[in-house]
């Protein structure tokens, strides 16, 4: 319990604006409503500020259950009534193969492997279509 | 028997503050057990998946992590227990989908697809307790598919 | 003689065994070092091979004294238990079967009985018989110890040798700039799709892989588990931005899934290199053939 090498993150996680999207590093062990004051967060900037693109980097999240999971999937759902669109980058294998395993694909998500790729994901901007760049559709 | 230190715990689950408890207590065990990336990975996540059932539905209760050992192999078990209101259909809290709490519905049955063994017990008005184990390496015999 | 004669009452089996290691401690471990086992594994010097015997006779005198000569738990042993394990896994590292390691074991009781049977000519004979026994029990005991550690070796080396083999069976290539592949070849079950899964999405990591192919060209059959775990792989690869293609899939096999009722929402070609081909055509890049241009 002492360990202070993932700290629990509580309140608010920062939203970073880059041009026309919002940038969202998540780090560590997220709590419950950390996750959900930012879903609220996110609304509420894509609105004051009008980006048509959301990036989730979430490289340094250990674990995704089900919870983070939905939420994620609210925030994307959110985003496109919005009329923004959202990338989720850098999710690790051993997260994505627990999340398939939990009978999570997420399928509504637009994913990417890293920020960069996540960010020139969003940047072909095509708002209409599911999903760009990796998850084209097969011809 | 060599026992690793820092496995045996009873956390509370009292709040969402503590569900964070529980994650980094269970990953920390379990790398310490010597459980994989990715087993590692599982473990935490089902006991994500379990705490936050023993919090919504049977508001709030136990987890206790035991070091378990069979057939030469190392393994870690949790056990969750509330005295919440139990579960009155299990068949169909076990269904994918299946939710009361508002959720996508893959807790319990998500929860048993990432461990070895899983274990119920519950009745309406007894409370449930969930007990899971993961063994460090596979079970001697490879695990029955689903 | 051990000092309980003194007062004509004779010491507990087991303790007279345990004096009687302790006192005689030098010259058993000089008569194990000529037995096989000690002399073909402590090769440097004898010396060495009279040490490492010593050390186990004080084990035994330990277990003695306990008077747990028949428990293979018995806390006496724990100090030789990594020692028995090496000239265990040393005596089958030099060819020999699990029954010649455990006759070479067997061997080290008649050189201590006979000590034994000298030390207590004087003693009652029925005492001379407790004794013995209870020495007979206690190099069973010993034997069955050194036998479990070896067999716990063995067992350990075995799930490496199985782990390592797993792995050695799926490369991953790059195959270009973003693009990787595993050929699988044999039977997949569960715990081989498992490494495949974690080795092919960990490579898409480093590699910054937005394509992964998996051909399965060598598989010879596709079930419904296959496809299961195919169609895993496929979803994790996705949950982590990248796209995976299955290639090689017979017309047997196209079969076998549509019988079975596979949905596979999954890129699928027919060849690894159609599936290099439509990669390369979704990372922009052209594929020319001079030749053909002019003709």
């Amino acid at each position: 319990m002492n360990d202070a090498h993932s700290r629990p993150v509580t309140g608010h996680v920062p939203v970073l604006r880059l041009g026309d999207v919002l940038l969202v590093t998540l780090q560590g062990d997220l709590h419950d409503s950390t996750a959900q004051q930012l879903q609220q967060d996110l609304s509420d900037t894509i609105v004051r500020t009008g980006v048509r693109g959301v990036l989730i980097d979430i490289s340094g999240v250990e674990i995704v259950d089900s919870f983070l999971g939905r939420v994620l999937a609210e925030i994307a759902a959110q985003a496109k009534l919005l009329a923004a669109r959202t990338v989720v980058a850098g999710m690790r294998p051993a997260v994505a193969i627990t999340l398939v395993e939990l009978g999570l694909t997420l399928p509504g998500l637009s994913t990417a492997l890293s920020t960069e790729a996540g960010m020139e994901l969003l940047s072909q901007q095509a708002p209409a279509s599911r999903a760009g760049g990796a998850r084209r559709e097969s011809p | 028997m060599h026992t690793a230190a820092g496995v045996e715990a009873c956390l509370p689950i009292r709040s969402d503050m503590d569900l964070v408890w529980v994650r980094q207590h269970v990953r920390q065990a379990a790398a310490r057990l010597g459980f994989g990336l990715v087993e590692q990975t599982k473990l935490v996540t089902a006991a994500s998946e379990l705490a936050r059932n023993t919090l919504v539905h049977g508001g709030g209760g136990r987890m206790e992590a035991t070091q378990v050992s069979g057939g030469g192999v190392r393994g870690l078990r949790l056990a969750f227990t509330d005295e919440g209101p139990g579960i009155a259909d299990l068949d169909q809290a076990l269904t994918d989908g299946y939710t009361s709490g508002g959720g996508l519905g893959m807790g319990l049955s998500g929860a048993r697809r990432l461990v070895h063994d899983f274990d119920i017990d519950s009745a309406p008005g007894a409370g449930t307790t969930v007990r899971v184990t993961c063994w460090v390496s596979r079970p001697p015999r490879p695990r029955e598919e689903a | 003689m051990p000092e309980h004669e003194a007062d004509g009452q004779l010491a507990t089996p087991t303790h007279e065994v345990s004096d009687f290691l302790r006192r005689r401690q030098e010259q058993i471990a000089q008569r194990w070092a000529d037995e096989p086992l000690f002399r073909t594994v402590f090769t440097v010097s004898r010396d060495e091979a009279v040490e490492a015997g010593k050390v186990v006779v004080d084990a035994l005198a330990q277990v003695a004294e306990s008077g747990q000569v028949e428990d293979p738990d018995s806390a006496g042993f724990s100090a030789v238990r990594e020692q028995l394990a090496r000239m265990g896994a040393a005596r089958s590292r030099a060819g020999l079967s699990n029954t010649q390691v455990s006759s070479e074991l067997a061997a080290l009781r008649p050189p201590v009985e006979n000590l034994l049977a000298a030390d207590l000519e004087q003693a009652p004979p029925e005492h001379l018989r407790a004794c013995s026994t209870a020495l007979t029990v206690l190099m069973g005991t010993l034997r069955l110890v050194a036998m479990q550690t070896a067999l716990n070796e063995w067992q350990a080396l075995s799930d490496r040798q199985r782990t390592q083999l797993l792995e050695v069976a799926t490369p991953v290539i790059r195959l270009w700039d973003g693009i990787v592949a595993v050929p699988l070849i044999g039977t997949l079950d569960s715990a081989r799709s498992q490494i495949v899964m974690e080795t092919l999405l960990n490579a898409v990591v480093e590699q910054h892989a937005r394509f992964a192919i998996l051909d399965i060209t060598g598989v010879p059959t596709v079930d419904s588990l296959v496809a299961q775990h195919l169609m895993k792989t496929v979803a994790a690869a996705r949950l982590m931005g990248a796209e995976c293609i299955v290639s090689g899939i017979r017309p047997a096999i196209a079969q076998t899934m549509v019988h079975l009722g596979l949905d596979l929402d999954v890129i699928t070609r027919a060849s690894l290199s159609d599936a290099l081909g439509y990669a390369l055509h979704q990372l922009g890049a052209a594929i020319v053939n001079p030749g053909a241009g002019q003709r």
